[in-house]
């Protein structure tokens, strides 16, 4: 196949190439993931990926790992009985920013309140791309969309912080351009044992590029490559984060993994004797 | 003998998005009829900016040196 190698290795390249729009950010955040696979050495068998509905829920179909393509907003779920069934897994949900937040809201806060051993990327494009463009949790204040003809009037989830509220011990952010951050923070949250949360700011030329003007693809990577931050440069220097968004890793604090201290429990009562 | 490198592409995965054409430093590639064609091979620095960031795997390096 005309590819290359790491493409012929970890892609399903007869069902290439996929069905994003021209210039979606989601092909290049997949990569990343890719290549973080890539660059850890894991066994493709022991890696499961796993998938809500909506644009960013189609990659799997794309990746020659073990995948699994689920109902809207349950990814989370499903990885959880996964990851519990057999915690030898390295279990991956890419998720979108609906999917993960509105649909599948409570599932992300509880999966982090529980710690489990799950990394989850979320492709966030700030729009339902694949029903129209209607607005999400994540689209701007004021921004427009099909259902924000006259502007959104909500006001957008930082996904980071929420993750983080909820318990998650892993927390980052990069985007789309920035696609080398994308794949550190995507190594070091496969390697934290417990929830990993990354964010993947990607880029929708199809409707949010185009509802906002916004431009093209090209235009729409180069906004963020001007207007994203490292943390680490704003904890030095605070004035240089102002109105601008935040990207790296924002938090990392290992805690014990719920199928560890689950595991604990079942050795407690088999310790016992009593069958 | 060391082969060399070479940019290479798969016009049927190109969707013609400009990504690539836009971060290439040496303009060695442009749109034409809604695909990236190579235009100016010789230029190639082979930076890969190209193949980081197109989302469709369409334009990579090949024919990596084999140490030699």
């Amino acid at each position: 196949m005309n590819c290359n190698e790491t493409t012929k290795n970890y892609y399903r390249v007869d069902k290439l190439p996929h069905i994003w729009c021209p210039g979606c950010g989601h092909g290049t955040l997949m990569n990343a993931v890719v290549r973080a696979v890539e660059k850890l050495q894991l066994n493709k068998d022991d890696l499961v990926i796993v998938s809500g509905i909506g644009c960013s829920s189609r990659a799997p179909g794309y990746l020659d790992f073990n995948t699994l393509h689920t109902t809207h907003g349950r990814a989370l779920a499903f990885a959880t009985g996964i990851k519990l069934a057999n915690p030898k897994l390295h279990v991956i949900v890419i998720t979108g920013d609906g999917d993960s937040s509105a649909i599948g809201g409570n599932h992300l806060i509880h999966a982090a309140r529980r710690n489990i051993d799950i990394t989850t990327i979320v492709f966030n494009n700030n729009i339902y791309g694949m029903t129209g463009g209607q607005y999400s949790p994540t689209t701007p204040y004021g921004d427009f969309a099909t259902t924000s003809a006259y502007g959104n009037i909500d006001k957008p989830f930082d996904l980071c912080s929420l993750a983080q509220g909820a318990g998650s011990t892993y927390v980052g952010r990069a985007t789309a351009y920035h696609v080398t951050l994308m794949q550190r923070l995507i190594e070091k949250a496969i390697q934290n044992k417990g929830f990993s949360f990354v964010e993947g700011l990607s880029i929708c030329p199809t409707y949010y590029g185009r509802k906002n003007k916004k431009g093209d693809a090209f235009e729409m990577h180069s906004f963020y490559k001007n207007n994203c931050v490292d943390i680490r440069v704003v904890e030095k220097t605070p004035e240089k984060g102002e109105n601008k968004i935040l990207i790296g890793e924002f938090h990392n604090d290992p805690k014990p993994e719920y199928t560890e201290s689950y595991q604990v429990i079942i050795d407690k009562f088999q310790g016992m004797g009593g069958n | 003998m060391a082969s060399k490198k070479v940019l290479l592409q798969n016009i049927n995965w190109c969707k013609g998005c400009g990504v690539c054409v836009g971060f290439c430093p040496k303009q060695v590639l442009k749109i034409e009829d809604d695909k990236c064609v190579i235009a100016y091979p010789d230029k190639c620095i082979f930076c890969k900016q190209c193949e980081l960031r197109c989302p469709d795997n369409a334009i990579y390096i090949g024919g990596i040196d084999n140490g030699l």
